[in-house]
């Protein structure tokens, strides 16, 4: 039986094409994949993200709790900010990548749906083994979540919510009240543009997005429905990473190039096995491929360069931005150089790569 | 979904119309909106020889490549040249200008051989 978010009813009314994902019912697409990309890119969508988990972590012992089990350093971390940070096992692999705010009687941590389950028995055996005095709540299934993203989110939401979007710097939060249903607005996303990402109870949920449906339902809508299929391609773009490509048990965030979200300076899980890395130098790169022609490389497809292998295709998609085959891969670190010719195999055939700089796309400045 | 009666199809969701001496091989809308937005079509050269449920070229989508199958056995008459600068043909038309290969089949009663339009909605469960 799979579970439905909150907004499963507007998914429908919306004629969204549903899949199954990470155990929950989620829209794939409503229009196309890169309709939805693009205006994303030109004006704005709204994802649910409902199936992302929502660990309510609060106690004496939080703080020092988080600092074992987070990459990140939480000391520095002030009331209405958020970080994006690791959690890894003692050999420093990546059990999942999450982002953690800290509210002024709890802090809340979201993970991956695919990773729910995995992380909150993580966290409590952790707190088990050491003794923290902390709760642990996990609220996912009583509250939703959404991601409106898009360069013209801020003015749009600015009008409609009584906060003011513009004033939240990125990666800060605030709470505020909508038609008496309490919501917390974060300036963060997964798109690679300007936008927030919204959490309310689930019982708000469906009536707050309702009474947007009525001006999302016009051609012409300045903010429309997107589902999980642009928000793959978005963020591979915008090369941040996905849990399950990217980054796994077996791939530590050193070689993933997520050094600046671990503070090896602290004792936390994994620790000491990272610090091993960065003192040999990780044995494998994440690097962008352009690749030669439409062809799309997939997860798992080798990359060889003069017919030897040196590593293998970690997600490929053609950019709807950039018009070009584009994909991330990890590499020996002797070639992870840019601008190196490689090859990539496809069903057997080869073809010509050139490794880039990531990300591939990076949003307009102001 | 309803499909076109004036075609045969292969269980994996090709279309095979006869005009004149000559069948017209596609894929059909279900098929198209699986794969969601089309990003590339590989088609065969014109003279190649087919073989009956061997594959004539791939399809890739933002979402999967697959395999395209041929129903018949026979010799590729034509490809459609357009859909390698628009494969989003497929998606918008694929009965019509989203056409594929136009086959010399080798034995003339062999798309009757294929699956009738009523059975290739049962096979897909619809």
């Amino acid at each position: 039986m799979l579970l439905r978010t909150p907004l499963y009813e507007f998914h429908v009314s919306f004629g969204a094409k549903m899949v199954e994902f990470a155990g929950w019912e989620m829209p794939l697409l409503y229009r196309g994949i890169v309709q939805e990309h693009q205006h994303t890119r030109s004006s704005g969508s709204l994802f649910d993200v409902s199936h992302m988990g929502r660990l309510y972590v609060s106690g004496k012992d939080a703080p020092a709790f988080l600092d074992r089990v987070l990459s990140r350093n939480v000391a520095k971390q002030r009331i209405g900010q958020s970080r994006y940070s690791l959690i890894c096992n003692e050999a420093g692999g990546v059990l999942d990548d999450v982002i953690v705010s800290k509210d002024a009687k709890h802090w809340l941590i979201v993970c991956n749906a695919s990773n729910r389950e995995k992380i909150v028995k993580h966290l409590a055996s952790v707190r088990d083994g050491g003794g923290f005095a902390v709760e642990i709540a996990d609220r996912t299934q009583s509250t939703a979540m959404v991601a409106v993203q898009g360069p013209r989110v801020i003015e749009i939401l600015s009008d409609t919510l009584a906060i003011d979007l513009k004033s939240i710097p990125r990666w800060g939060f605030e709470s505020g009240t909508h038609m008496m249903n309490r919501f917390t607005v974060f300036r963060s996303g997964y798109s690679g543009e300007d936008g927030v990402e919204m959490i309310v109870s689930a019982q708000a949920a469906a009536s707050a997005v309702k009474s947007m449906a009525e001006e999302m339902h016009q051609p012409d809508s300045v903010i429309q429905p997107a589902g999980l299929g642009s928000r793959d391609t978005l963020r591979l773009e915008a090369a941040m990473p996905l849990y399950g490509h990217e980054l796994s048990e077996n791939i530590d965030p050193i070689s993933a190039g997520l050094d600046w979200a671990v503070d090896l300076k602290k004792d936390f899980l994994g620790a000491e096995a990272l610090r091993a890395v960065v003192q040999r130098g990780p044995a494998k790169k994440l690097v962008g491929l352009e690749l030669q022609g439409p062809r799309i490389a997939r997860q798992g497809s080798a990359v060889q360069r003069d017919g030897a292998a040196i590593g293998q295709v970690s997600s490929g998609t053609f950019s709807p931005t950039l018009h070009k085959s584009i994909a991330m891969a990890y590499v020996e670190a002797a070639h992870a150089a840019a601008a190196a010719d490689v090859q990539v195999d496809l069903r057997g055939a080869p073809v010509a790569a050139k490794i880039v700089p990531l990300p591939f796309y990076r949003k307009p400045q102001e | 979904m309803p499909v076109p009666q004036d075609r045969r199809y292969l269980q994996t969701h090709e279309w095979h119309k006869p005009e004149d001496k000559l069948v017209v091989i596609g894929i059909t809308q279900f098929a198209a909106d699986e794969l969601t937005d089309i990003t590339y079509v590989k088609l065969p050269e014109v003279g190649q020889t087919l073989r009956a449920g061997a594959a004539f070229g791939e399809i890739e989508s933002v979402k999967a490549t697959a395999d395209l199958l041929s129903g018949v056995s026979g010799s590729v008459t034509a490809i459609n040249a357009e859909l390698a600068g628009n494969p989003g043909l497929v998606n918008a038309d694929p009965y019509e200008r989203g056409w594929m290969i136009k086959v010399q089949v080798a034995g003339p009663g062999d798309v009757e051989k294929l699956l009738s339009a009523e059975e290739y909605l049962k096979k897909i469960g619809h």
